[in-house]
């Protein structure tokens, strides 16, 4: 399947902050395809992850459209968003944002609930969700019971159950070591290649952004330069040394 | 997400802060427990006395002087003995009329004594009043005629003065006077934890000399039947109306009586638990509270839930049954603790507390009110996070 998952045409955002305003994003245009894999890079305080909100529909632009599959979410209201973010993104975040009290397990289902899913096929698709990250001996632990590195795979794990179009990871390695971080990358690789997730992956790490087909540069809320591998590029990328 | 999916999304909440869940839950027990057990005791108290003066025997009205209220001091009373005959005349039977002229005095044998309270009575008590002679007999008309010194005493009296002794033909004293007993009164128990029992009949006549005085505190009458009652009541005022001309006079009937008493109980009991209701609002305000802290602590959880596809209204819905569930849960407690307080009370003190059925749902039903209501504003406001703010708080 081809064709734009997402496209931001001319996005600004701006918060309005004691009076002032704030501008995040001042006229984005991007557009993101099917099996996509592309990094978002900028200085910290640049606008990625306001970018990232916009893209997974948690925020709506200030000005601009911007089209989930096809469809201008301006349109939608606040409830028919959440319906269509829980159909076609899936979330990483750099604090794991997992539920505490929780078990792995019933950690990757949550996006299954508010699906209307049935508890039992919940399970189930989450443990197959587990299992594909490596995680199928780790079903009941809680994530304090869990590394950092485990604890960004359960959270990979949730950001794929509901099979997304688009996997969405604002810094996925920022709070993790080398290793682990290693490991998550490989992991959001595979899944890009071998499911066909369009992957946006939020960073400040040259090394972690080479792996990415395409790379988004952001500053001071503009996309300063959008640089995309060759096709013949792409292997040597993704084998680049960490 | 369906309601059962919210449902135990918030028992989880619930179960995951047990401490806390069970000490918000703690003013919402107290004041549905608070609620049940003055309700009981309003309606025991009720019901008892509504017993008590059913209990009295039917179709009986009581004349007094002056206007009959509750609470205000009896009136200064002019009616006589000679009443007697004259109320005989409008029921058309003076055995009809009962008189009464009562006063607390010491009774004693040998070195025992009791108080109790000594009534001055004709012999046509029992034909008026179910008041039933255990042993010996009642007095006679006889007996109030020619001023005899004989006694009918109530069981306790008998029990506290004569211990295992028979009491019949044997001398009793009487605010110093020897009076003869000739009978005892059946039990009939206490009310408020006033014995009804610590009571003794002596003729009219010798009351009255006994206590100095010439007058009668007040006359029943027995109406033949329960139609009679009205009609009667209004002779039996005008009849003595025009005896003592610029007097006032009061018959009031059972279920005049009744009436008053519910009146007031009820009253009584609707205060109580007003007051009860406002602990339970107190606790409803706690509960509140906590889901406003619950809410802020949880932030970020709301803000995931969101980013993963949660609606508003399922938020919403989350946090209002979580505090339903403190309200609904505590008011179940609250009312086996309630429950279970009213049949101690009843059990080991005087006062009889009856559940009346329809306090613990109402209970019930409020706690769940107290919870939808103070609920709404931390579930709405959860509900409003928005998603990007809530996951940026750390
Ligand atoms: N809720 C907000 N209110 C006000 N300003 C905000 C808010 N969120 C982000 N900003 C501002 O927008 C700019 C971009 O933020 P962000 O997208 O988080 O940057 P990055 O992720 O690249 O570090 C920053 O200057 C930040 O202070
Ligand atoms: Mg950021």
């Amino acid at each position: 399947m081809t064709g734009p998952a997402v496209e931001a045409r001319d996005v600004s955002r701006s918060y309005r902050l004691d009076g002032v305003s704030v501008h995040a994003l001042r006229g984005v245009t991007l557009r993101i395809d099917q099996g996509d894999y592309l990094a978002i890079v900028g200085p910290s305080g640049s606008g990625k992850s306001t970018l990232m909100h916009l893209l997974g529909c948690l925020d709506r632009p200030s000005a601009g459209s911007l089209l989930l599959g096809g469809r201008d979410v301006a349109a939608l209201t606040d409830g028919e968003l959440a319906q269509l973010r829980n159909q076609t993104i899936g979330f990483v975040f750099q604090s794991f944002q997992l539920l505490s009290r929780t078990s792995a397990l019933d950690n990757v289902a949550l996006p299954l609930v508010y699906r209307g899913v049935r508890r039992a096929e919940r399970r189930a698709r989450s443990a197959a969700a587990l299992a594909a990250v490596g995680l199928a001996h780790r079903l009941g632990h809680r994530p304090s019971q869990l590394s950092g590195g485990e604890q960004q795979r359960v959270a990979i794990a949730r950001a794929l159950v509901g099979d997304p179009r688009v996997l969405l990871a604002d810094e996925p390695t920022g709070n993790l070591d080398s290793q682990s971080g290693a490991d998550v990358m490989d992991l959001l690789g595979r899944l890009n290649s071998e499911r066909g997730v369009a992957v946006v992956l939020v960073t400040h790490d040259p090394s972690i952004a080479a792996r990415a087909r395409r790379r988004i540069h952001v500053r001071d809320g503009l996309i300063e330069r959008d640089d995309a591998d060759t096709p013949g590029d792409a292997t040597s990328a993704a084998d680049a040394p960490a | 997400m369906k309601v059962t999916e919210a449902f135990r999304v918030a028992l989880d909440a619930l179960r995951a802060n047990r401490l806390r869940s069970a000490l918000t839950m703690l003013g919402v027990i107290i004041g549905v427990a608070a609620v049940v057990i003055l309700v009981a005791i309003g309606n025991g108290a009720k019901r008892e006395v509504e017993a008590q003066v059913e209990g009295l025997g039917s179709n009986i009205i009581i004349v007094v002087p002056g206007k009959f209220e509750f609470g205000s001091a009896p009136s200064v009373s002019r009616l006589t003995l000679a009443d007697v005959d004259l109320l005989g005349r409008v029921v058309g039977d003076r055995r009809r009329v009962a008189v009464t002229i009562a006063s607390g005095e010491t009774v004693s044998v040998g070195s025992r004594k009791v108080f109790a309270t000594v009534n001055g009575v004709n012999e046509n008590v029992p034909n008026v009043f179910d008041r039933a002679v255990a042993r010996g007999e009642y007095l006679t008309g006889t007996d109030v005629d020619t001023r005899r010194r004989v006694a009918v005493l109530g069981s306790s009296v008998a029990r506290d003065v004569f211990g295992d002794v028979d009491p019949l033909g044997r001398q009793v004293s009487i605010a110093g006077v020897r009076f003869r007993v000739i009978g005892v009164f059946v039990r009939v128990g206490s009310t408020f934890g006033v014995d009804r029992d610590s009571e003794v009949h002596i003729p009219v006549t010798a009351a009255q000399r006994l206590f100095g005085v010439d007058r009668i505190d007040g006359l029943a009458v027995k109406a033949p039947t329960a139609d009679d009652v009205e009609p009667l009541q209004k002779r039996l005022v005008s009849a003595l109306q025009d005896k003592y001309t610029g007097e006032e006079f009061s018959a009031v009937t059972q279920t005049q009586i009744l009436g008053t008493i519910g009146r007031i109980l009820g009253l009584l009991t609707l205060v109580l638990s007003a007051i009860a209701a406002i602990s339970l609002l107190v606790g409803g305000v706690g509960v509140s509270n906590i889901m406003l802290v619950s809410v802020r602590e949880r932030t970020r959880e709301i803000g995931l839930r969101k980013a993963l596809g949660a609606r508003s209204r399922d938020i919403l819905l989350q946090f209002l049954i979580e505090a339903v569930l403190l309200c609904v849960v505590g008011g179940l407690i609250g009312i086996g603790l309630g429950v279970g307080s009213s049949l101690l009370v009843s059990a080991v003190s005087p006062l009889p507390a009856v559940v009346a059925w329809w306090s613990p749902a109402l209970a019930f039903g409020v706690s769940a009110a107290v919870g939808i209501f103070f609920g709404v504003a931390p579930a709405r406001r959860a509900g409003r996070l928005d998603p990007v703010v809530a996951l940026r708080t750390e």
